[in-house]
């Protein structure tokens, strides 16, 4: 049987490659904006990517695309609204502007930094609970409970919950991976289970009406006339917490684990980081760029015509904007696959760019910086027992699905270099922020 | 210590105690001061302010702490507008006074004004347009105590502040020698100062608020850039080039751009607004409060104004720097249906004269331009 060239692109979604589709992202970047076995484009080189992220002839709105019927046959999409992700502005800024109500500036411009205390509270459980094996799984023992944990604070959603909403979550993350179906397959199976985390997000937020805490939903249904430019409607409240909850630690589950592999390939990293918390920032946007946890970015569409880099992308055809590929970009940054959070500046395109900016990058990047230096400095002499490690099937959002680590034990929480941990006090482990400039956030 | 005078002759920088500083290259950067209220007797009263440093700021947040009972703003440029917007923030009564016809005239022109004359209100700002203040009053202890304006009303007010935009601080160059006025001091893209004849200097260069330097992208008018952005971006050329030998310099081409919060909008612009016939409201809503005003000048984008839309602006800078077709005409996001509208750019507002250039002699060698000094 005579085999069709497989396009490089469709060779980073096989399977085969998820260890390391760096080299395949390198000769994709040999031709700047490419084609992809399915007719889309694909655009993998840094300036161009950053340049399509403040295009407003690129969509985020998947009715634009020419593909619109398979993505979503006339027009629906299941029975709730589509998320802000998937919606252009005005409405993605206005759905947007509501939920970053309850997040950050300028009305709730402490909530990630009054998080701090539980998250590290949360980070020195998760390690206490390491201690007494000499060998541990960094994924399921810690690089996935922190950011559910901290998620469930939150949104206001029960821990207790997880079993339910991570059998949801696997569903929608799944139906990324080409390999588990076709198109209008996978579409169906998202839907229903983003219906159904739906459904349940929407019951806590009645639940929380009545009783409201100290969290998103309680803050979302408590909303009674947020501003003159209106609120949440129900569904809308269901879809985009669903989305706040999966894209809560889907996302930084990898960024986690991405990290600690990293530090246990280069171990002069981590005694550094061990003795010098300050590193944790440099470090966390290093696994950002070199590693990032969201690889590509495949739900644009051209709204035009749009010449870029001497290629003409069609009105209506699909577009995958590479961001991994774009990171180590030699024309970006030097020496780019080598890992070195000491480089001058670290500008990637870990959290996107642009409108759709990661709306938890602040939240992120703390869990991250406590998480990665709270285990380098507590466990004892860490080796990676598979190197590579198996991959969890997505290659979009990539990370491992096991981090095997043998261990010679786990230190006591140590107390903070030059003082005495007072209660509220966490500057031992607090990062401070880092010369790093991401010129894609602007 | 001040510098006094400069000797291109001779190379050297006079200071204010008598000594004088020989120089290789020199870089001037004097910068800009607030221009002060016109009437030393007025301007000197207690509860007076101009805002350009930082003891103009601690001294004004003290006094607005203070709760005055009507905080007068005269001008609604950039400064004026935030100092308006941070009282009404503090929720002290404010009246502006502006002489042109909105605020922000100057940098946006009247269109765009418009709807910034329309956050002032909202906001519950006594906004007086085409109005001057005429006199202001002060009681026995020189205390300010009220303003008279040019529609007839006069105000109880105790603090005014006068935001009448920069004066340059060139006094000192006045004898040297080079292209320095009112406009500032004279220099090619590449950061040096040109001499008063417009010939360019090899060895002196000026950057920040106090250059005036020709715009490739604008026809080559001379502008002077008072944004923060700018001082950057023309000091690390100026760097550049006074290290560097004649064949490595580079020009500072930068699209010119800057931003201002103000009435919890922010406003972000690319390119020169004021370069322009023409605007038309690309994205987003002029109702909302979010949008983007693109500026056309002879069917070519020449800037960008963003409402609260400023992560756009680096595509929007892209067409200005491919001087794209104006107006623009691809399908996009957020996409209003617009009209092209007059930009309504006032004319300059002409400069003090205070100097004028005459050009003297016929022949060739003996050709010369000279400043005519006012009152000399
Ligand atoms: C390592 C962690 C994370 C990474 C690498 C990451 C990455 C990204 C990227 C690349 C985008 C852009 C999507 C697009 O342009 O279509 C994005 C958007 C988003 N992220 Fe994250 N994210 C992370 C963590 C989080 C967290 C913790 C939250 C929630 C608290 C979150 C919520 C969101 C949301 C809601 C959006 C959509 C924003 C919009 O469309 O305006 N993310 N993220």
């Amino acid at each position: 049987m005579a085999m069709a060239p497989v396009s490089v692109f469709d060779q980073v979604l096989d399977h085969s490659n998820r260890a390391d589709p760096y080299p395949l992202y390198a000769e994709l970047r040999r031709t700047p904006v490419s084609r992809a076995d399915d007719g889309g484009f694909v655009v993998s080189t840094y300036a161009e990517i950053v340049a399509l992220l403040h295009d407003p002839r690129l969509s985020s709105d998947p009715r634009n695309r020419s593909d619109r019927e398979a993505l979503a046959p006339d027009g629906a999409t299941g029975p709730l609204p589509p998320s802000f992700i998937a919606l252009d502005p005005p409405e993605h800024d206005r759905i947007r502007r509501l939920l970053t109500r309850h997040f950050g500036p300028p009305h709730n411009p402490d909530r990630v930094i009054r998080l701090l205390p539980e998250i590290t509270e949360i980070t020195g459980g998760l390690v206490d609970g390491l201690a007494g094996r000499d060998q541990v799984d960094l994924v399921d023992g810690f690089a996935y409970p922190l950011p559910v944990t901290v998620i469930c604070r939150l949104l206001g959603v029960p821990r207790e919950d997880e079993p339910r909403f991570r059998v949801w979550a696997g569903a929608v993350v799944e139906a990324t991976d080409p390999a588990t179906g076709d198109l209008a397959t996978r579409r169906d199976r998202r839907t229903r289970a983003l219906a159904e985390l739906g459904e349940y997000l929407g019951g806590l937020a009645d639940a929380h009406r009545r009783d409201p805490g100290d969290d998103i939903l309680s803050g979302l249904a408590t909303d009674a006339a947020a501003d003159a430019r209106g609120r949440l409607s129900r569904g809308e409240l269901m879809i985009n917490t669903a989305l706040l909850l999966i894209a809560g630690h889907e996302t930084t589950v990898n960024l986690i684990a991405n990290g600690m592999l990293a530090l246990l390939r280069h171990p002069d990293v981590a005694h550094r980081l061990a003795r010098q918390p300050d590193l944790a920032s440099r470090v966390v946007e290093e696994v950002l760029r070199h590693d990032p946890p969201v690889q590509f970015l495949g739900n644009r569409g051209a709204l035009d015509e749009i010449e870029i880099a001497g290629t003409v992308i069609p009105r209506g055809a699909p577009v995958t904007l590479a961001l991994a590929a774009g990171n180590r970009d030699p024309a970006h940054v030097a020496d780019p696959d080598r890992f070195d959070p000491d480089r001058r500046y670290i500008e990637h395109l870990g959290f996107g760019g642009g409108v759709h900016y990661c709306f938890g990058a602040p939240l992120a990047r703390i869990e991250a910086q406590i998480a990665l230096t709270e285990l380098v400095r507590r466990l004892r002499n860490p080796r990676l027992v598979a190197d590579p490690p198996p991959y969890r099937p997505s290659p979009l959002l990539r990370g491992p699905r096991q981090l095997l680590v043998a261990v010679d034990g786990v230190a006591p929480a140590p107390p903070p270099p030059g003082g005495v941990r007072r209660a509220g006090d966490r500057s031992g482990v607090r990062p401070r922020p880092a010369a790093v400039r991401s010129t894609a956030s602007r | 210590m001040r510098a006094t005078g400069l000797d291109l002759a001779s190379k050297r920088v006079l200071l204010a105690d008598g000594e004088e500083v020989e120089f290789d290259r020199l870089l001037i950067t004097t910068g800009a001061r607030a221009r002060p209220w016109p009437h030393p007797g007025e301007a000197a009263l207690d509860g007076m302010f101009v805002l350009r440093g930082r003891d103009d700021a601690d001294g004004l947040r003290r006094r607005l702490a203070a709760g005055p009972r009507r905080v007068l703003v005269i001008g609604a440029g950039f400064t004026g507008s935030e100092v308006a917007s941070s009282c009404r923030g503090l929720g002290l009564p404010v009246t502006v006074a502006e002489r042109g016809p909105a605020p922000l005239v100057g940098a946006l022109g009247r269109t765009v004004g418009a709807v910034a004359a329309d956050l002032h209100r909202d906001h519950g700002v006594d906004l007086r347009c085409d109005v001057t203040v005429t006199a202001l009053e002060g009681d026995r202890a020189g205390r300010l105590r009220r303003a008279h304006l040019s529609d007839g009303t006069s105000l109880d007010v105790d603090v005014a502040v006068a935001a009448l935009g920069g004066v340059r601080n060139v006094e000192w160059l006045v004898d040297s020698g080079l292209a320095a006025g009112p406009w500032g001091v004279a220099c090619d893209t590449g950061s040096r100062a040109f001499t008063v004849d417009g010939m360019v200097c090899d060895d002196v260069f000026v950057a920040g608020d106090v250059a005036r330097f020709p715009h490739p992208l604008y026809d080559f008018q001379f502008l002077a850039l008072e944004h923060w952005s700018n001082a950057v971006a023309q000091g690390e050329i100026a760097a550049h080039n006074m290290i560097s030998p004649q064949t490595e310099r580079w020009p500072h081409l930068a699209v010119p751009s800057f931003w201002s919060t103000q009435f919890g909008i922010e406003i972000k612009s690319v390119g020169v607004p004021t370069f322009a016939d023409e605007v038309v409201i690309a994205q987003g809503s002029v109702a909302d409060r979010r949008f983007i005003a693109v500026y056309g000048c002879r069917g070519r984008v020449t800037a960008a104004v963003a409402f609260d839309q400023g992560k756009w602006l680096d595509f929007y800078q892209g067409l200005i720097e491919r001087a794209a077709p104006f107006p623009p005409d691809f399908r996009r996001v957020d996409q209003p249906a617009a009209r092209t509208m007059p930009a309504e750019i006032p004319d300059r507002p002409a400069l003090v004269r205070e100097a004028t250039v005459m050009v003297t002699g016929h022949d060739p060698s003996a050709r010369r331009a000279r400043f005519v000094q006012a009152g000399r």
